[in-house]
């Protein structure tokens, strides 16, 4: 999930709320015996491509390290 | 409003452990308000409890529905033509709705899916704090409309007790002391003589002590 940075959304207040919200399905997904890190929330702004990049990069290696989803039936316990 | 919680995913997990199908019932009365059972809410338990069953590599076929209200007959009828297909309905209503509904169905199975846990409003959003005890004599004309049967965590009505510091209860720093509030503001008002009125002790018969109540209006019966 990616929301503008802190103090600087045209929406105000909008990304402090994905905020919670992120956190609330990391407190779902840790009952449901998932990893919560698959979800994650950052904040950048438009301009940051490069940061956009990193990030990208940063889950899609998270991801892989922590293997298929175990919701997927082909995946599952 | 009544104010509910959900309960704890694992309790609601252990009731539907042995359903493949099941209906969550959302209520579009109070428990929409203190948002733990309307639509949105039994979205969220619905996607949850697929997840958690995909998990374990069963699935449990979820269908979702909100009525107006779960405490009155003629909405309890909308869901005629739906109870009968499911090992379970799981109400996100408050403790009256798998009630009323049990009574309606009994052929049915009910579950609650939340904690009904009082009477009160929203101090601010996300935050509900208890206001009525429903004890069926409102009092609070007496103490500038502050309940101090809801309020003080003893009940008391003839003044603070000695746990009373700083305006705090002694079980908690996070509670006020009801009286404390009572006092100030009638001292504030130059009312504090009222609290000195003796008033005959309260009629508890109208409360819980007098047994499951039932409150009848006659020009309303048909």
């Amino acid at each position: 999930m990616a929301g503008c940075l802190e103090g600087e959304c045209h929406f105000l207040t909008g990304n402090f709320k994905a905020k919670k919200r992120v956190q609330y399905v990391k407190k779902v997904l840790e009952e449901l015996g998932i990893e919560p890190e698959r979800v994650e929330m950052f904040n950048l702004s438009a301009g940051e491509g490069p940061r956009f990049a990193e990030i990208a990069t940063e889950m899609t290696e998270r991801i892989r390290e922590l293997g298929p989803s175990p919701v997927k039936p082909q995946n599952a316990a | 409003m009544i104010v509910a919680n959900r309960k704890p995913l694992a309790e609601i997990r252990e009731m539907v452990e042995n359903c493949d199908k099941i209906l969550i019932l959302g209520c579009k009365g109070c428990v929409t308000v203190c948002n733990v059972g309307g639509a949105r809410e039994v979205s969220i338990l619905a996607s949850i409890l697929r997840i958690a069953r995909k998990k374990e590599g069963r699935l449990l076929h979820v269908d979702e529905m909100t009525i107006e209200r779960q405490c009155d007959p003629e909405y309890i009828e909308q869901v005629k033509d739906r109870v009968g297909q499911y090992d379970a309905v799981v109400s996100m209503a408050c403790g009256v709705g798998p009630q009323f509904l049990s009574e309606a169905y009994p052929a049915q199975r009910f579950f609650p899916a939340v904690n009904t846990t009082f009477f009160g409003g929203a101090i601010q959003h996300g935050v509900w704090a208890e206001r009525c005890a429903g004890c069926g004599t409102c009092i609070i004309h007496y103490f500038d409309g502050m309940c101090p049967i809801a309020r003080c965590s003893k009940s008391l009505l003839h003044g603070p007790c000695g746990g009373s510091a700083n305006g705090k209860c002694e079980i908690s720093k996070e509670v006020d002391c009801i009286w404390d509030k009572i006092v100030r503001k009638k001292m504030e008002e130059g009312h504090l003589k009222d609290l000195l009125d003796p008033k005959p002790p309260k009629d508890w018969r109208t409360a819980r002590d007098g047994g499951p109540r039932k409150s009848v209006r006659e020009e309303l019966v048909q």
